[in-house]
């Protein structure tokens, strides 16, 4: 596939490796939005990025930001900013770089799977949910216009075993959750630590979409948990995703539409409406289904 | 505790392994390997456990076995009374074998198309899943034949350890690409497999099909 022409794509940052992948004097080749990229890194660690032409050879360069144990570039000229996110700075909290994870799915449907509180109970039955409270309670969708972001606040969801300190303890509770949507291929939430409700943990969702239909999910997350084995935080992080994996492939259309009435939601999809009317005022094109006139 | 198990959530190999540890009812302790992306396996510590670099790894008391055929194996040789996970009789023992043997080696293509699509491995990702579907054909005929006659399991009347071999990265497949359309008898296998008393799932296996 070719690089899309859509310049509201174009002009994101985007992950295109963590932290430690490439391994120092090596190199290594993804794509991003049809573009076939390469991330090269010297033995002293530092790294750059190029553009791989129609030849093979590096093309031109792109520019390397390095935030959240992630590595983001960009193949537009005036990219929207990578989001602030200060929990990651607090001198408490464990960062967790959770890797990757590859999908074959659009890099929309995997943020609005992860805004989804109903699937909780069925497809993470017994730890993100429980099938005896399956509602999701009414919450509050906002545009905050001042940062350009998507948030959804007051949510509420009774949880078997929410983390990985939760699932130890073996107690269930309610975890009360915020959404935020950072950019059209990031989103992240907040959501209560266990046995502290004073504090929420930051658990983020970078996306590379390499394609339309194909990405690369990076979950770092910030965390309160002097329990657990990093080890441990990462198992169940790749548990829960990889529960998500097999219901994102299988989501037809693959592309996101945009039509009102293509898809009809329910109550629980407000934080998804909101998502996919802010995709539509900027005019999202890559990615999104053309529709067809009847 | 006498059984430890060095595991990793997301292994097919590991999955075979905790499945007849939960289907006997046997109690371990599980020694997380960070095998994505810490590569953990592959470290100095870890090869001292097995040099071969590889998960599962079970301790029972002073034996240390690698490879999860042989595990599952000696976990029904030495704790199941009943006899119907490793059948002892001639007829069925070779069978059992050597499907044991063919979830070691040709239904791994399916690993390693899984590996390739979810953790980003670099391999030759078309000769990976046209190798698994090749095994699939194979297993799927001879479940066929077995259905003919009135029979679910791979070898004996009750399920055995050749069927929790060849459980796990069939069912999986389709994290790697690989769908399960054309293999109607190993679907009806599947669906009676996750009936079993003690099963659990783990991410990626189709709960409803």
């Amino acid at each position: 596939m070719s690089v899309t022409d859509d310049p509201v794509a174009l002009n994101q940052w985007i992950a295109c490796a963590y932290v430690g992948q490439v391994t120092p004097g090596k190199s290594y080749d993804t794509a991003m939005l049809g573009q076939a990229i390469r991330i090269s890194c010297a033995l002293d660690g530092t790294c750059t990025c190029h553009e791989i032409g129609d030849d093979g050879g590096p093309g031109r360069q792109l520019p390397l930001s390095q935030r959240f144990e992630i590595l983001f570039t960009t193949l537009g000229d005036t990219p929207r900013q990578l989001p602030d996110i200060p929990e990651f700075a607090e001198a408490d909290r464990r960062v967790a770089n959770c890797a990757s994870v590859g999908l074959h799915a659009s890099p929309f449907r995997i943020v609005e799977n992860f805004l989804d509180m109903a699937h909780f109970c069925f497809v993470h039955k017994d730890i993100l949910g429980s099938m005896e409270k399956t509602e999701v309670f009414t919450y509050k969708t906002e545009h905050r216009k001042d940062v350009d972001e998507i948030w959804a606040t007051d949510c509420a969801f009774f949880q078997p075993a929410a983390s990985t300190s939760a699932a130890e303890k073996g107690g269930g509770q309610v975890t009360y959750y915020k959404y935020r949507v950072m950019s059209p291929f990031s989103v992240m939430l907040y959501k209560t630590v266990y046995g502290n409700a004073e504090r929420d943990d930051a658990i983020c969702l970078f996306i590379q979409p390499k394609s339309e239909t194909e990405c690369i999910a990076y979950m770092p997350m910030a965390i309160l948990d002097d329990q657990s084995t990093m080890t441990q935080i990462i198992d169940f992080q790749q548990t829960i995703f990889l529960q998500d994996r097999i219901i994102l492939e299988n989501q037809r259309p693959v592309l996101l539409p945009l039509t009102p009435s293509a898809e009809i939601p329910t109550k629980a999809d407000v934080s998804s409406i909101a998502f996919r009317r802010w995709l539509k005022g900027m005019g999202m094109r890559f990615g999104i289904l053309q529709e067809q006139a009847a | 505790m006498a059984l430890k198990l060095y595991n990793y959530t997301l292994s097919g190999s590991c999955y075979k392994v905790r499945l007849l540890l939960d289907f006997l009812d046997l109690d371990y302790e599980r020694i997380p390997v960070d095998f994505f992306p810490g590569k953990e396996h592959k470290t100095l510590d870890f090869l001292d456990i097995n040099p071969l670099g590889q998960i599962p790894v079970l301790e029972d008391g002073p034996m240390r076995l690698r490879d999860a055929q042989a595990i599952l194996a000696h976990l029904a040789n030495s704790y199941d009374e009943t006899g119907h996970w490793l059948p002892r009789a001639p007829a069925l023992f070779g069978p059992v074998m050597m499907w044991l043997m063919f979830a070691g080696n040709e239904i791994m293509a399916a690993s390693a198309a899984r590996l390739h699509d979810v953790l980003g491995y670099e391999l030759d990702i078309e000769a990976a899943r046209a190798n698994a579907h090749a095994a699939f054909r194979v297993l799927d005929d001879h479940l066929t034949e077995r259905a003919l006659i009135g029979k679910t399991w791979i070898v004996s009347d009750h399920p055995t350890i050749a069927d929790i071999a060849c459980f796990p990265y069939t069912a999986l497949s389709g994290d790697g690409g690989i769908g399960h359309e054309e293999y109607p008898a190993m679907r009806n296998w599947m669906r009676a497999f996750r009936r079993l008393p003690g099963f659990n799932a783990v991410s990626g296996i189709p709960e409803f099909a």
